[in-house]
């Protein structure tokens, strides 16, 4: 029994740094339309930050606030450097430039500041355990499910309250309308990046302090599981993302628990075979719907609308 | 008599194309304060190409776009909007998975809180007691009668004094086609000036004051409401195609 907590306490935990990712990724392509593989590389510049931050002798709270606020930004600044000019282009030609992005990105961390690990010291606070009954919980787990449980809260208070949130939300739907309520488009998008930059740098802090380290290809690892479960729950739903990150977490807690130790390092073989199954029972992902999911749908709805191209252009 | 006054909105010389097909060419227009202005034409005539380009959601070539004396052809929309022009799209358009009351809030996001908030809402429901009912459910499960109340009711959320409908007859019973140009009726009592999108001829001219009549993305045959009813014949030419 005790064990079994544990796990479903890893899950928890390991689940919802994967939503924070994938939330951010399906928030941007909802919207924009844009498979962001430079996502992780938000996360690597957090922890980059968080990295220097301290070496400055700040306390690692600041740090980690600094860090989430420099992924944000970060975020910002791509769409406005890279994406912008490419607004209404099609799905295949922002992805392309995405992952441009992330390669220059990843060679800038290797040539400035090192192709090898930097260690970040966690503060023993985060190492250390507490004990409830029988079992022994990481400080670093219990606060990585309240930033996330808090982060996600706060975010579908702001989708549901604010104006801008809202106007997000409608984006999603049907982006050239909500510029016909006077809604300015290049604000609501940079929000969109400015979101999905917390989320990544907020999962950042969250990797950093289990792991202990940041390096060039940090971000890589943890982008591809948020892709997954982005599309498990069903791509372009954020609430989609957030049941696929947890699902994913579930998933992998419970192949590592489970698999005999012969098998370990078909691990995540495993685990995209569970993912591919899930998809062939429901290939919508877990929440879409046949309504905001679908690639093509989008870029039809962009055509049928006078071209997105030409909307792209009024706007910037 | 009109032209004593100057007008709210002028084009001059729009253009229109989406690749190599030409949608509009050589189009002048004029809208005065108060009026109620119909432009009519079979499909692919121009009629929705021309309003969106008046809001600036398709490139367009003009001479002139001016509304209310400023032209604001190099303009985006939401600043289009923010001077008083609102479109209420063609296929109503509506935000299917945000509720009533969040479409209207949009609506009325460009207005800022004291103006945009809770006061427009009374204003703009007090015409639409149904929406007022249905203020929490979700747009896309409104019937489609409901769904153009809306689109209408969001368009009047940002307090325009130039509202294009875009075929807000289309496809709807008759039942609710008279309940939709009774409530043209009343926008244009409250002053609100309006251009009118429509594939009802008869419908569209008795509410209207005057009328343009386009076909080929051109203006074929412009006048007052009266004149051009009394044009049947001929009107019904340019609609079928074969006139002109």
């Amino acid at each position: 029994m005790t064990d079994f907590l544990q796990q479903v306490i890893n899950a928890i935990s390991l689940g919802g740094t994967y939503a924070l990712l994938a939330l951010g990724l399906a928030i941007v392509f909802s919207i924009f339309g844009l498979i962001n593989f430079a996502h992780g590389d938000l996360m690597t510049i957090a922890g980059y930050t968080i990295f220097f931050s301290l070496q400055a002798g700040m306390p690692f709270l600041l740090a980690a606030l600094l860090g989430v606020l420099a992924a944000g930004v970060a975020a910002v600044l791509m769409e406005r450097v890279a994406f912008r000019p490419l607004r209404g282009e099609g799905v295949p030609t922002l992805l392309l430039a995405s992952l441009a992005v992330s390669i220059i990105l990843q060679t800038l961390f290797q040539t400035l500041i090192s192709a090898r690990p930097k260690a970040i010291p966690t503060p023993s606070v985060l190492t250390s355990t507490v004990s409830i009954g029988s079992l022994n919980i990481a400080v670093v787990q219990i606060v990585s499910i309240g930033v996330t449980l808090m982060l996600l809260a706060a975010l579908s208070w702001c989708l549901r309250k604010t104006t801008l949130g809202i106007a997000m939300r409608a984006a999603a739907d049907n982006f050239p309308v909500v510029r016909l309520m006077g809604i300015n488009a290049n604000r609501v998008i940079a929000m969109a990046f400015f979101v999905s930059g917390i989320l990544a740098g907020a999962a950042a802090v969250l990797w950093v302090a289990a792991r202990g380290s940041v390096e060039p290809a940090m971000g890589l690892l943890p982008m591809f599981k948020a892709f997954i479960a982005a599309i498990l729950g069903g791509l372009g739903s954020l609430s989609g993302a957030v049941v696929g990150g947890f699902a994913l977490g579930a998933i992998e807690i419970a192949f590592q628990a489970l698999l005999p130790e012969s098998l370990g390092r078909y691990q995540d073989a495993l685990i995209f075979v569970a993912v591919i199954l899930v998809l062939v029972w429901r290939p919508n992902g877990l929440v879409g719907t046949g309504h905001d999911n679908g690639i093509r749908l989008k870029i039809s709805r962009l055509r049928r609308r006078g071209g997105g191209r030409s909307e792209a252009e009024a706007a910037s | 008599m009109t032209d004593a006054r100057e007008p709210l909105l002028t084009v001059e010389q729009l253009h229109v194309s989406y690749g190599s097909i030409v949608a509009v060419r050589d189009l002048d227009l004029e809208v005065f304060p108060g009026e109620i202005v119909t432009l009519l034409g079979p499909n692919g005539a121009g009629k929705s190409s021309t309003l969106n380009a008046i809001m600036g959601c398709t490139r367009a070539s003009a001479n002139a776009i001016r509304f209310d004396g400023a032209d604001v052809r190099d303009e985006p929309v939401e600043r289009r909007v923010r001077r008083g022009m609102a479109l209420s799209p063609e296929g109503r358009q509506v935000f299917e998975n945000l509720t009533v009351m969040e479409n209207l809030r949009l609506g009325g996001a460009s207005q800022g809180k004291a103006h945009g908030g809770p006061a427009a809402f009374d204003e703009v429901t007090e015409l639409f007691p149904i929406l007022r009912d249905r203020r929490d459910q979700q747009a896309g499960t409104l019937s489609g009668g409901q769904q153009q109340q809306l689109a209408i009711a969001r368009a009047l959320m940002s307090r325009p004094r130039l509202v294009l409908l875009d075929e807000p007859s289309l496809g709807l019973a008759p039942t609710i086609v008279d309940a939709i140009f009774e409530l043209i009726a009343k926008l244009h009592d409250r002053g609100i000036t309006i251009v009118l999108v429509e594939q009802n001829v008869t419908r569209s001219l008795e509410i209207a004051d005057r009328g343009y009549v386009l076909e080929g993305g051109r203006v074929v045959m412009s006048g007052t409401a009266a004149e051009l009813h009394e044009a049947g014949d001929e009107l019904v030419g340019a609609y079928l195609g074969i006139g002109g």
